[in-house]
């Protein structure tokens, strides 16, 4: 299969940008995305020109760490699906496709495709965790959950911290990744003692970070490759007002 | 230096050793301990484990990885499955039994004490992860699920769908960001580790580069602990993420630490089979597929005919019908080599007969489809996604693939290498797993040496260590970051006519080609000649283009593809030293008339550890012997 590729690429965080052309040729069908970018890459290179920088590691969707909006969708064509799983037999032979970086404004490039979403976890850092001190922990059957609410927190914890929800909304906004973690520990009873200051605490560092607020856009989980559900966030926001009244209130 | 290997093993009886050993132990007290500053490397299930709990325990530590967030580490990929003796099922578990099976899953090739403390400390991961919120999967009446694996008789695999591995990793990363966020751990995310720095004969530091700024830095710790994973990118094509490497290992390894049983590399039977030369990675589906599902190939070659059209009669279900006690469930290295085994006899099915069926028919039958989805849904997601087929209506094709990597840097019982100060937990070490790993154990190793041995034997080192503290401005480290600026400028200077990845490629088919499921003294002599040869082209050939000042994830490549290119000879000469098979290690020289593995205890009973000897010379071998004193050493039998 060949294909026109228009790729952004910029040569550092503060360099200016701009989509560039290049030919994907003799490309098998059977070839993932990014190995179609290995390809061109490693014809780049020995054309002595740079290849493009892109970010990816366990290619099998789960790892997180590759990106890419492809034909303006984050993690490209396909439902609930990384870059690393998209195969070229989805694009039609001849096509011309256009390859741009997650862009958000808590996101800068670092290079061409790659972008730093250190954001990410410094709103994990904030409060999301449950504080277990290595050893102290009970028997594990010591305190048993119910199937539902187990199978309900693992939809949540199912999230790979990419970052696709905030690259497909238009406010730049992490509710999506926020409402996962808030909801997968705080489903759980063990999540209980700090459930109050994890949201208050991960929402502030959200809205420190730079991301926006949800205007109920619905793109986040249009093409979260988890599958995590925009529910979750209705559930953030409950938990977040309940919070936040108890503080105002003890205030 | 013969004496170098002092495994440190505790006296006593077996079941007391770690109990011993820990009482013995030397402890650092609260005030001292925030003086130790504690470098680890790694931040997957080991390194993130580790540096989360030392962190609490009020060490000063500083933590790397070369992903973007300790959350990518590969241990995120583990699909499976934890094993813990927690004998939930009341099936007749016990610690005794983990252990056993581990050691002779290992093919009699690991350490007793080791094995004993992993299975002992097993339940108590089960209960740290739980009390962190990982979702593990639940009965209805709100107790812990468990499911059967490879290689064990009883039930007592836990999980978390078929995404075990991201949510245990996800629960030691968040409880490292939680020590973050207080001040005890610092992070350095983007930023690789390519060197080790010995100073007075003990490991106090380590350079790096930032993959962003392309910086060279040193860093000083009064310990190093490595936890960065196995080399099964040697071989180009595996399971594991692009990003795996042996650097960290190897460079430890330049430096003095003894290199471990590189030859035992785990080849895992159920993976999506190769497609074309263009390919980056192999896809693994998870063990516990085998539970479910029936593996066979057509009775007479060359039947060309598509899965479904070939009726029961003329199918063989080759692991029920040679290993009826295990079944389908027999260990990984007996799947796999039978796997090869009806493909080299022309029975395999699909391109180029190398692939197997993996045949859910019967269990969703007697299942329903439901039930099998709710078990493996986003494993048949998986499939179809990159093969186009759909499990339900027709088996999956598989074939086996370079997995996970048994050998590693020496460790005595404390975790710690020949090399003062250097601990190695995980994938990295070599130290339970022995010849073949069983399935669901590589997360209950990388847990266990992080969460419950280290934060116990580091004392042992740090008490002498008082005092010692060492700055970077030791010519030490000068030296170190020289040599490692000069490595990089050497190559972004050759600007050859081939690409990295070329290199790769070539290096990794010729590694499997000899060294990977069947291996001959004649194919290792053969490989043995050959890898010289591609490391030589490589340095006047290779072409990395860009500088080292920036991103440039092509040198990132061609710095760990240079190392591959050296540890591969070190993993054949360990192969062709090894006269005997046992578990992953197959020599065809040496088989049972049926084809099974022929170890010889007599000569090989024992751990081959390497020390590197410069460049020009052949690196030595030292022999650890492995005492059996609680099992008894016996023909593994899966029948």
């Amino acid at each position: 299969m060949n294909f026109k590729l228009k790729v952004w690429r910029q040569s550092s965080r503060n360099g200016k940008g701009e989509f560039n052309d290049y030919e994907a040729t003799d490309i098998p069908k059977e070839a993932s995305f990014l190995e179609m970018l290995d390809i061109v890459n490693e014809a780049l290179e020995l054309r002595n020109e740079e290849p493009i920088a892109f970010d990816s590691d366990c290619r099998e969707g789960i790892c997180g760490m590759c990106s890419l909006v492809i034909n303006g969708i984050a993690h490209g064509p396909g439902k609930a699906t990384t870059t690393c799983q998209v195969y070229m037999r989805r694009f039609n032979d001849g096509s011309t496709i256009w390859i741009e970086p997650f862009r958000a404004a808590a996101f800068p490039i670092i290079k061409d495709l790659t972008v730093d979403r250190s954001a990410l976890d410094r709103i994990i850092q904030a409060g999301g965790f449950i504080t277990a001190r290595t050893g102290s922990a009970p028997d594990a059957n010591s305190l048993p959950i119910g199937k539902a609410e187990a199978d309900l927190s693992m939809e949540a914890a199912a999230c790979i911290g990419c970052g696709a929800c905030v690259a497909a909304c238009p406010n730049s906004s992490a509710m999506l990744f926020v409402a996962a973690k808030v909801s997968h520990l705080g489903i759980l009873p063990q999540g209980q003692p700090e459930r109050r200051r994890r949201v208050l605490n991960m929402v502030r560092e959200m809205d420190e970070s730079g991301f926006g607020n949800c205007r109920n856009h619905y793109e986040c989980e249009a093409v979260c490759p988890a599958e995590i559900s925009a529910s979750f966030i209705a559930r953030l926001n409950r938990d977040y007002a309940m919070a936040a009244a108890e503080e105002a209130a003890a205030l | 230096m013969n004496g170098a290997l002092d495994s440190k093993i505790p006296s006593g009886p077996l079941e007391k050793k770690w109990e011993k050993h820990k009482a013995e132990s030397k402890l650092v007290n609260p005030a001292n301990k925030r003086k130790f500053d504690v470098i680890v490397v790694g931040s997957g299930l080991a390194g993130a484990s580790a540096a989360a709990t030392l962190g609490e325990l009020g060490y000063y530590i500083k933590c790397f990885c070369f992903q973007d967030s300790p959350r990518r580490a590969h241990s995120i990929a583990a699909q499976g499955g934890i094993n813990a003796a927690k004998n939930y099922q009341n099936d007749g578990d016990s610690v005794y039994r983990l252990f056993y099976d581990t050691i002779k899953g290992g093919d009699f090739r690991s350490r007793e004490a080791n094995v004993y403390r992993l299975a002992e400390v097993s339940a108590l991961i089960i209960d740290q992860c739980v009390a962190q919120g990982v979702p593990f999967a639940r009965e209805y009446g709100g107790l812990l699920a468990n499911r059967s694996f490879g290689g064990a008789q009883v039930s007592r695999t836990f999980y978390a769908r078929g995404q075990t591995g991201q949510q245990l990793l996800l629960g030691a990363y968040q409880a490292l960001s939680k020590q973050i966020a207080a001040g005890s751990v610092k992070m350095f995310p983007r930023t690789e580790m390519l060197d080790l720095v010995i100073v007075d004969g003990h490991a106090k530091g380590i350079v790096v580069r930032d993959l962003i700024s392309g910086e060279i830095s040193s860093h000083a710790g009064d310990a190093v602990i490595l936890g960065t994973g196995g080399y099964g990118n040697v071989f180009y094509l595996s399971t594991n993420a692009r990003g795996c490497n042996v650097t960290a290992t190897y460079r430890a390894y330049k430096r003095g630490a003894f290199f471990a049983n590189p030859c035992y590399t785990q080849i895992h039977p159920t993976c999506i089979p190769v497609s074309g030369s263009y390919q980056s990675k192999l896809t693994l589906m998870s063990e516990s597929l085998r539970n479910d599902g029936r593996v066979w190939v057509p009775l007479k070659k060359g039947d060309t005919r598509s899965p479904q059209q070939i009726p029961e009669g003329d199918r063989d279900y080759y692991l029920e019908r040679k290993y009826p006690s295990y079944g389908n469930l027999a260990p990984r290295d007996i799947a796999s080599r039978s796997a090869k085994g009806a493909c080299d006899e022309g029975r395999g099915g699909g391109p180029g007969g190398l692939g197997v069926y993996l045949d859910f028919a019967d269990a969703i039958k007697r299942l329903g489809e439901k039930t099998i989805r709710e078990r493996y849904g986003n494993l048949f997601d998986m499939y179809h996604n990159i093969t186009g087929d759909d499990a339900y209506h027709t088996p999956m094709r598989i074939y086996p693939a370079v997995h996970y990597t048994m050998g590693g840097l020496w460790v005595d019982y404390n975790l710690m290498s020949n090399v003062p100060g250097l601990h190695v937990l995980g994938e990295a070490n070599f130290s339970d797993h022995g010849a073949n790993r069983l399935g669901a154990s590589a997360l209950m190793q990388g847990l266990a040496d992080g969460y419950f041995v280290i934060p116990y034997t580091l004392g042992n080192y740090l008490a002498t260590q008082m005092g010692k503290k060492v700055s970077v401005d030791r010519p030490e480290f000068k030296a170190t970051e020289e040599e490692v600026r000069t490595r990089v400028k050497g190559l972004l200077s050759i600007k050859g006519k081939r690409t990295v990845t070329s290199f790769h490629r070539e290096l990794g088919l010729l590694v499997w080609e000899k060294c990977g499921m069947a291996r001959s003294k004649e194919g290792l002599e053969e490989a043995l000649q050959k890898i010289p040869a591609l490391r030589q082209e490589f340095w006047q050939n290779v072409n990395v283009l860009g500088d080292g000042q920036e991103l440039n994830q092509s040198l990132e490549f061609a710095g760990r593809v240079a190392d591959f290119l050296e540890f591969a000879e070190l993993m054949c000469l360990d192969a062709l030293e090894r006269n005997e098979s046992c578990g992953g290690h197959f020599r065809v020289e040496y088989q049972t008339a049926d084809g099974e593995a022929l170890r010889n205890d007599d000569e090989f009973c024992h751990v081959s550890a390497w020390e590197y000897n410069g460049s020009r010379k052949p690196p030595v071998m030292y022999k650890e012997p492995l005492l059996f004193e609680n099992v008894r050493l016996a023909q593994r039998s899966y029948k």
